[in-house]
């Protein structure tokens, strides 16, 4: 026997799906069901003619649980094709972030100056606040989140994360 | 499916486009209960005479009906219910039926897609509650999605793994007009299950299996699903290698009980000689089946040292609690006839010498004779539950009729799987996944409505059988000769014997207060009431049950204090089995497993 509880890893997993209502429920409804955990998950339609979308799901679990998770999706009915990210050869992973900053004086001047080293775009400022807009990778967005915190952070609103395969190659 | 071009017409009704398409897809009988939302459905019902309407006496029992109906047919069943409390009623078969892997049909009404998240009289969000209780549901909210989502629907119940699937339908969408087309035959654009297993795992497996000192054949429900062909393929198979054969609850008939390979049911309560072979095995075939928790015991204890090759249809039963060498994807005909043809393709010998070494060894275990019981046959005496069913089994062996049985869920259950010995697939309906109090007579019900001339019996408990007990309005409306073989020990048996051995026999709440008169109760239901209250009445009574061609009860009084032995217990080994008292005497005393704290917590 293999020892069941060793070794948690965390899976980004793509899932191509039919557009269709309750789709969605159907995802969320076999993870919470099954007790597996959802770190972030997006979709959005992909096609031009809006008839399928694209899921990004980042779950975590031991091995055994992760090929549950990508079985279990697999079988459900709507599902065309479900991608383990994490295994199938070097994949790009980005989210977006709007972060509201709220501050005046030296405050407000270190946040535009680290905003500018993250390469984060001010998408909004007033006299008192800036909202920037982050895109990167999900350590990269939370490393600029830790260092807005003694600065004013104030809101923010986070897409999660969505992932392609490198290369040629694709989930179809 | 001839690639022909498919007519499209346009229908008076949606409900007519409806009874077109399941038409079409060969049904010929819907288990059902009207309501306001399914009126149209119904007015279209009466006005034409293909198809059959059986009208239950409750929704739960329409879906236990069409799954009696399809696990005894190999065809899918259809379920016909209203909206609100018709849809929510239903939710337990469907379930069940979902934990049993039965094709079923469900259609529901809803209120009209304009009221649809109004809170209407008798709205039920019915897509979004049978989600997770269906293998898919659709909620048809366009008129010419109608006839693609039926045939769609059918599709997904019977292929693949089978399941149920609901079609929720608004009353506006079964009223206005609906156009109609035949199924086209082309393949659904997400959904396709693979049925033909991977050439070089099933020559991987003969490998294994061909070194094998110490083998067995697990069976499952999978077998049976598949279709009477998988069963003669797994007999041939056994047959060819020489292997012993277990089965599973849901798999009984699959693999002849009677023939000598047979080890009897594995798990909880199975055999000693298939809990042992399965501990002790060096090569093991799960052939259809799930490694469910009533099945491995403790899983770390489970099956230590033994090669595991898994066929099943759903990749993902596979490495779901037990880790596999060899996984198989695949229909279970088409993977044992892969079997076969590799076997006997592959040219290394077989270690015949250890495989009779082997079975030296299971017929020491089968010696142990773990079934036993002991009948005091002198008159007076109380009935052994044990001996009701070997007397029924004889009973219906001796007349000419093909005999299906159904159970309802507890000790009863368990002691019909073990004491009443199946030959063929598809004679034998349960609840197994699920477990449902409850399940029998309506199965039994849909058995009938499919087999007018078989002897259909429900072999049932006294508390199970009330949950249902309003069917038997349906076997008289119907004139369903089911015969309701009910072991009355006046307890929640299976509660009592777990409140005995795990809750130092305090059976709170489990004794089976005010019953009614079963003799009483079925003669105001129009049927045969009869009782058997000594050990000389009983064969009295199966022969006057087995002799009348109506709807009978027969009320046999038996041991209340009769536990179901052998037995597992939770979070024990296979190879930690409680035997009877029989077996206690012999061994001068305790002989086998306890329960552990981390067992206690577990159902």
């Amino acid at each position: 026997m293999v020892e069941q509880n060793s070794g948690l890893r965390s899976a980004t997993i793509s899932v191509l799906v039919e557009n269709e209502s309750g789709v969605l429920a159907r995802v969320i409804g076999l993870f919470s069901g099954r007790g597996y955990n959802i770190d972030s998950l997006t979709v959005a339609p992909v096609e031009r003619d809006q008839s399928k979308s694209r899921m990004t799901i980042v779950t975590s679990g031991t091995e055994m649980v992760i090929e549950q998770i990508k079985a279990q999706l697999g079988r459900l009915v709507p599902v065309y094709r479900v991608q383990d990210l994490s295994k199938e050869g070097p994949h790009l992973a980005r989210e977006l972030a709007l972060i509201k900053v709220v501050g005046t004086g030296d405050a407000r001047q270190e946040a535009l100056r680290l905003a500018d080293a993250f390469r984060a775009r001010v998408i909004d400022a007033s006299t008192e606040s800036f909202i920037f807009e982050l895109t990167g990778a999900t350590d990269k967005l939370d490393a600029f989140l830790d260092l807005m915190r003694p600065l004013g952070l104030a809101e923010v609103s986070r897409t999660g994360v969505a992932a392609i395969v490198r290369g040629k190659a694709t989930i179809e | 499916m001839d690639g022909s071009i498919k007519t499209t017409e346009i229908m008076k009704s949606g409900a007519e486009a409806l009874l077109r398409a399941l038409k079409d897809q060969g049904v010929d009988v819907i288990f059902g209960y009207p309501g306001g939302a399914v009126l149209p459905i119904y007015d279209a019902i009466f006005q034409q005479n293909a198809i059959r309407h059986i009208l239950v006496r409750h929704e739960q029992a329409a879906v236990h009906a069409a799954e009696g109906y399809a696990r005894s047919t190999g065809k899918v069943g259809v379920v016909l219910v209203t909206s609100g409390p018709g849809a929510t009623n239903a939710v337990t078969g469907l379930v069940d039926a979902l934990m049993d892997s039965i094709p079923i049909v469900c259609l529901t009404g809803q209120v009209p897609t304009h009221l649809i998240g109004n809170d209407a009289f008798q709205e039920a969000d019915t897509t979004g509650i049978t989600r997770q209780a269906t293998k898919h549901n659709y909620l048809v909210k366009r008129s010419e999605d109608l006839s693609r989502v039926v045939h769609e629907a059918f599709h997904v119940a019977k292929t693949g793994r089978p399941g149920p699937v609901l079609i929720d339908l608004p009353k506006d969408i079964l009223i206005n007009p609906a156009p109609y087309a035949e199924p086209n035959g082309l393949p659904h654009r997400s959904y396709r299950p693979r049925t033909t297993p991977d050439a070089r795992k099933v020559a991987q497996a003969v490998a294994m299996m061909k070194r094998a000192e110490r083998p067995i054949v697990y069976s499952g429900g999978g077998v049976i699903n598949a279709g009477p062909e998988a069963s003669k393929l797994l007999m041939e198979f056994v047959r060819l290698t020489g292997f012993p054969c277990t089965s599973t609850l849901m798999g009984l008939g699959a693999y002849p009980a009677s023939d000598p390979q047979f080890l009897g049911m594995l798990g909880m309560h199975g055999t000693y000689e298939a809990n042992m072979v399965m501990h002790g095995c060096d090569v093991m075939l799960n052939m259809g089946a799930r490694f469910d928790d009533r099945v491995t015991g403790r899983l770390n204890a489970f099956s230590p040292g033994a090669k595991k090759i898994h066929v099943d249809i759903d990749p993902s039963s596979h490495n779901k609690s037990v880790v596999v060498d060899v996984a198989i994807v695949g229909d279970a005909t088409e993977t044992l006839r892969a079997l076969i043809a590799a076997w006997k393709a592959d040219t290394q010998p077989q270690d015949r010498e250890a495989l009779a070494k082997w079975w030296q060894q299971i017929d020491v275990w089968r010696s142990k004779n773990s079934l036993r019981f002991t009948q005091n046959r002198d008159p007076g005496s109380i009935i052994k539950p044990q001996y009701a069913i070997e007397r029924l089994y004889e009973a219906t062996r001796a007349q000419a009729k093909d005999t299906y049985v159904t159970t309802e869920v507890g000790q009863h259950q368990m002691w019909a799987a073990q004491h009443f010995k199946f030959d063929k697939p598809n004679r034998w309906m349960t609840s197994g996944g699920l477990g449902t109090m409850g399940y029998g007579l309506p199965a039994a019900m849909g058995v009938q409505v499919a087999h007018p001339d078989a002897l259909v019996i429900d072999i049932a408990g006294e508390a199970s059988i009330l949950m249902n007990i309003q069917e038997m309005g349906t076997l008289a409306q119907y004139r369903l000769p089911v015969k309701i073989f009910i072991l009355n020990n006046q307890y929640m048996g299976m509660v009592r014997q777990w409140q005995e051995l795990l809750h130092g026999n305090r059976y709170s709440e489990s004794y089976s207060e005010a019953l009614p008169d079963f003799v009483k109760l079925a003669e105001s239901f129009h049927a045969v009431g009869l009782r058997a209250e000594k050990v000389e009445d009983l064969d009295r009574v199966i022969a006057e049950m087995l002799a009348v061609d109506r709807p009978v009860i027969a009320d046999i009084c038996v041991d209340q204090k009769e536990n179901v032995f052998p037995m597992i217990p939770s979070g024990a080994a296979h190879n930690e089995m409680l035997l009877g008292p029989e077996h206690k005497a012999e061994s001068g005393g305790y002989n086998g497993g306890s329960v552990t704290d981390e067992g206690l917590v577990l159902v």
